[in-house]
């Protein structure tokens, strides 16, 4: 099947909803947005306001579901969204938009603007508007299981070398486990070593957990191309891996937009609620820590900050967990200028980072970042997304800073766990 | 023998306002229930916070700037809360609006005195200028403007401006520029339903869809 | 035609100083806001003035208006006004009837061409000119047929004036006001109903001294009807701090604080009650604590209800409010529903894609 115009905008005519219609109605043009965003921010392009990205949605949306937008098309006064607009419009719904939804808090009348990016990327890419590498990447994930194609051979690599380095055992599809867990591909390729620190912080903590072969791969590019039935298809490997193996929950791994799509996207993409829990892997370490069960040794030495990932702490939630781990392990924490749920984002997210046509913008945009962290001066960066993780350790390098680490919470709390207790 | 301005003003009050009234009435409605109608898919994710409530609890606090915005829109911020505040003012505590307020509706409050009223209404009236500078200066908004924008910033303007005029007899017959008053807001009822004014209905779902969709994931709005 | 006495003699006659008499004619000047240098030149020229010829003629009216000008408890100087002019026809106050009534009518007509005033209480019924006939002249007629002859017009009440009472919604009698039939003439339409006393007095002196006042645009004299009660208010500071009685008998209307919302009309009606007062400067109707009417205004029997606050709507907006509501929902529904199905078709038409479907094939 080939993408059309008219997919595209009838993907746009699915996603209008009571919100969708509310928030359109309510918008006043103040373009408050536009201060939250940080592509607009860092060009100061009046064609990055956020509201402005989603003007062939308000477009449909007008023409088509209200009254009078109807009566004004049949008059000939409603613009018809036309295959040039969307042409024109993929760089500002993919480039210059992470779905970070900075410009979602500040909206004076409290329009989701992430949340109608998210949608309007469904019309998008059913039009063929969509980037060539996340189609890509979408297209070898539904092939080999990663969207960096066949990762099996890698993970069990990585699971065997863990097993060598912290003498744990790592049994693979084990049915009953308390939790399965998942992770990103970034992961397994970059940042295996949270696999060891989590078979410790787990036996520590008594809890059983497996991989699934069937299901490994936590992060869900049909999240950021903005299409459903990708979305559906690749978040169903993880919740019927999940459902095979009868765990009581998944453990969603340091990946933003994987905890989205899993926890928040999944439910409603395969039209059912979960039998099992959906825990962030931060969520659950400060639960162990609340209730006694993770101990840690020393205290890193250095001035350490924190990077927020946008889609786990502003629109996830997790806020106060990654904080009360890291003062159990670093010495001096500091946190950056509006860290927390208002925190600037990597620009890497929403699949800017994969995108090439992109590079410039991410690398402008990123300067916030690289002033905030010089501003605090601080020796290494901890985050809680490894797309974050990667973003920040080459936008920092792009920045000429080849110095400050940049490191995983739960990395880091394995390194500072402590063995005899 | 016929006082055209008295004329008016009787229509202002009788037929235009019904007029008015109705339309901006049944326009209302039209719009909040064509939205209401659209509905929403139910969320089956397993909710963390509580949507409800968050939902009700953004209506309030979504009022009120993030933290550390302000001095990148001044202009925005402080000109559309004292136009705001204003409006409010001169609406809501002139004697003469709580007399029709009473009658439409049959709720009644104390009135403010008239220093405040005509205060109100001229620091909103200057916010109103201060929103249209940076309307047309401010390329990030002189990009988002429509001709929406500018007839709803002018819609608002003259019922203020004509109310001040007519209540202190600035200048024009007395009888006319109240009849005028009268008519601009009634063409701001009018606009209502069909403008960008509707936010000032539509808000309050905004802010609580934002706020339920947010307060699911236990996350802040 | 003999000379007449002229009012000098007639306030002597009648015990008045000359000393009250100028104090008059100074009240009468700052009253007509002439300069009060002015104040000799009146008190000259009523001296001086001769007895003019008045025809008086009431068509649709109560009285009301000759019951007002005539009322006064004691001999006034306003009623002394009245003494100086010759009225020489006026069928409430004239002892003649009938025949020798209208005769005495054409005697001043004739003796009088062009000189005569014509003061016209009560309005005139042209849907059928029979409604009201005087002597079998109907009073169109002879309203055409007196004012032809007559220096001016002086419309007396609100039913000369502009109609009034008998004009008012539906109007049975085609009710029109003087100045809808007499074109030709200069009117002076003294509004009210009734019109103050002085005020009619004043407008009389104001002819006999200085010729036609200056008028608004509704014919009013503007030294009378210049402003509204509501600026002259004693009652305006409690509207400017807000503060009103919301009944007749709370404790605002005790404390006497502004009627606005019981309903006066005193912002849209212009006249001097609030200083001129009534009953020799006793009171008005909102220092007696009732809301004022708007009666020197057109139409103020029909403005939306004596007692409703004048920024009230007049309409019944409460039924209107329903409907709209009912309307407004209804439309929203079927708006909806068509969002809806479009909605559903959307549905209907969403092929499942996969990964392979996102690009463009030709």
């Amino acid at each position: 099947m080939t993408a059309t115009l008219e997919r595209g905008l009838n993907a746009l005519r699915e996603q209008i909803d009571a919100p969708v219609a509310s928030f359109f109605t309510s918008c006043v043009s103040c373009g408050l947005c536009a201060e939250a965003c940080i592509f607009y921010r860092e060009t100061e392009d009046p064609k990055y306001t956020p509201i402005h990205k989603l003007e062939l949605m308000r477009r449909i949306w007008s023409n088509e579901f209200t009254l009078l937008g109807r009566l004004k098309s049949m008059v000939g006064l409603g613009r018809k969204v036309t295959e040039q607009d969307l042409k024109d419009w993929e760089e500002l719904v993919y480039d210059s938009c992470t779905m970070c939804g900075r410009c979602t808090m500040v909206c004076p009348v409290g329009n989701d603007l992430a949340m109608m990016i998210r949608k309007m990327r469904e019309g998008m890419s059913g039009s063929g508007h969509a980037p060539v590498e996340l189609i890509g990447a979408a297209e070898r994930h539904s092939d080999y299981g990663s969207p960096m194609g066949e990762l099996h051979p890698a993970l069990h690599a990585q699971i065997k070398h863990a097993e060598t380095e912290t003498g744990i055992p790592i049994e693979m599809n084990k049915e009953g486990a308390d939790y399965l867990v998942i992770l990103s591909a970034g992961e397994i390729r970059d940042y295996p070593e949270v696999i060891g620190a989590m078979a410790k912080i787990f036996k520590q903590a008594g809890i059983t957990w497996t991989i699934s072969d069937d299901g490994f791969e936590a992060t869900n590019v049909g999240i950021q191309l903005g299409n459903r039935d990708v979305a559906r298809t690749l978040v169903s490997k993880v919740v019927e891996a999940a459902e095979k193996l009868k765990v009581k929950g998944i453990i969603s791994p340091e990946c933003g937009h994987a905890y989205q799509a899993l926890r928040w996207e999944g439910p409603n993409l395969i039209g059912r609620s979960y039998d099992f829990e959906v825990v962030h892997i931060i969520e659950l370490l400060d639960r162990l820590r609340a209730e006694g069960k993770l101990k840690t040794k020393g205290k890193a030495s250095g001035k350490i900050t924190f990077h927020d990932p946008c889609q786990i702490n502003r629109r996830g939630g997790i806020n106060r967990e990654p904080r009360n781990l890291l003062n159990m392990v670093a010495d001096d924490f500091v946190e950056t200028e509006d860290a927390g749920t208002m925190n600037w984002c990597c620009g890497g997210g929403g699949g800017v980072g994969a995108n090439e046509r992109a590079a410039d913008l991410r690398f402008k945009a990123f300067n916030r970042k690289k002033r905030q962290f010089d501003a605090v001066g601080a020796e290494k960066i901890v985050t809680m997304c490894a797309y974050c993780h990667h973003t920040l350790e080459e936008q920092l390098e792009l920045h000429g800073d080849e110095e400050t680490e940049v490191i995983g919470l739960a990395e880091m709390i394995g390194e500072y766990l402590d063995d005899e207790a | 023998m016929n006082n055209p301005y008295f004329d008016l003003l009787m229509w202002a009050r009788g037929p235009g306002f019904d007029i008015a009234l109705t339309i901006m009435v049944g326009g209302i409605l039209l719009r909040v229930v064509e939205i209401l109608v659209l509905g929403r898919k139910r969320d089956l994710a397993t909710a963390k916070g509580s949507p409800v409530g968050q939902g009700v609890k953004t209506i309030f606090t979504r009022s009120f700037p993030r933290k550390g915005l302000v001095p990148f829109a001044p202009i925005t911020y402080i000109g559309g809360y004292i136009f705001h505040i204003g409006f409010a003012i001169a609406f809501l505590f002139l004697g003469a609006h709580i007399a029709l307020i009473d009658g439409l509706l049959g709720l009644s409050w104390p009135a403010a005195n008239r220093a405040i009223v005509e205060s109100a209404t001229a620091l909103a009236v200057i916010a109103l200028f201060a929103l249209l500078y940076t309307r047309i200066t401010d390329p990030v908004r002189r990009a988002l403007s429509t001709f929406g924008d500018y007839l709803v910033w002018l819609l608002s303007l003259l019922p203020l401006v004509l109310g001040y005029v007519a209540v202190n007899k600035l200048f024009g017959d007395p009888t006319l520029m109240m009849a005028l008053h009268i008519l601009s807001a009634e063409a701001l009822m009018v606009a209502f339903p069909f403008t960008k004014l509707m936010h000032a209905v539509t808000f309050l779902m905004a802010r609580y869809y934002n706020g339920s969709i947010q307060g699911r994931k236990g996350a802040e709005s | 035609m003999a000379e007449r006495p002229v009012l000098a003699e007639a306030l002597k006659a009648h015990g008045i100083s000359r000393r009250g008499f100028l104090k008059y004619c100074a009240s009468l000047t700052s009253l007509m806001a002439l300069p009060p240098a002015l104040a000799p030149k009146v008190a000259h020229a009523l001296e001086n003035a001769a007895r003019p010829s008045v025809i008086w003629l009431s068509f649709q009216e109560c009285t009301g208006c000759t019951e007002s000008i005539t009322r006064s408890h004691a001999p006034t100087i306003e009623d002394l006004i009245f003494n100086t002019v010759s009225l020489d026809y006026h069928h409430t106050l004239q002892a003649a009837s009938g025949h020798a009534a209208e005769e005495a009518r054409m005697k001043a007509m004739e003796e009088h061409y062009g000189k005569y005033l014509v003061i016209v209480d009560g309005s005139i019924p042209v849907g059928n000119p029979a409604y009201s006939c005087i002597a079998g002249i109907s009073n169109l007629d002879m309203l055409k047929e007196t004012a032809a002859g007559a220096a001016a017009i002086v419309a007396v009440g609100t039913c000369a004036a502009y109609g009034g009472i008998p004009h008012a919604d539906p109007n049975p009698t085609g009710a029109v006001a003087v100045s809808e039939i007499i074109k030709d003439k200069p009117i002076i339409n003294v509004p009210g109903c009734p019109p103050i006393p002085i005020v009619m007095t004043s407008v009389l002196a104001h002819f006999l001294t200085f010729g036609l006042p200056e008028l608004d645009e509704l014919g009013r004299p503007k030294a009378f009807f210049g402003e509204t009660i509501h600026d002259r208010c004693y009652r305006r500071p409690f509207y400017d701090q807000g503060k009103f009685a919301e009944a007749f008998d709370d404790e605002g209307a005790r404390l006497g604080w502004c009627l606005y919302k019981l309903g006066c009309k005193g912002p849209t009606t212009k006249s001097v009650c609030a200083t001129v007062k009534w009953n020799d400067g006793t009171s008005f109707p909102i220092q007696s604590g009732h809301p004022c009417l708007g009666c020197t205004e057109p139409d103020f029997w029909d403005n939306g209800g004596f007692y409703k606050p004048l920024s009230m709507p007049a309409g019944d907006y409460r039924k209107l409010g329903l409907a709209a509501v009912a309307g407004g929902a209804a439309l929203g529904v079927a708006g909806g529903a068509i969002a809806r199905a479009t909605k559903s078709k959307a549905a209907a038409a969403h092929e499942t894609v996969d990964a392979h479907d996102l690009e463009k094939k030709s």
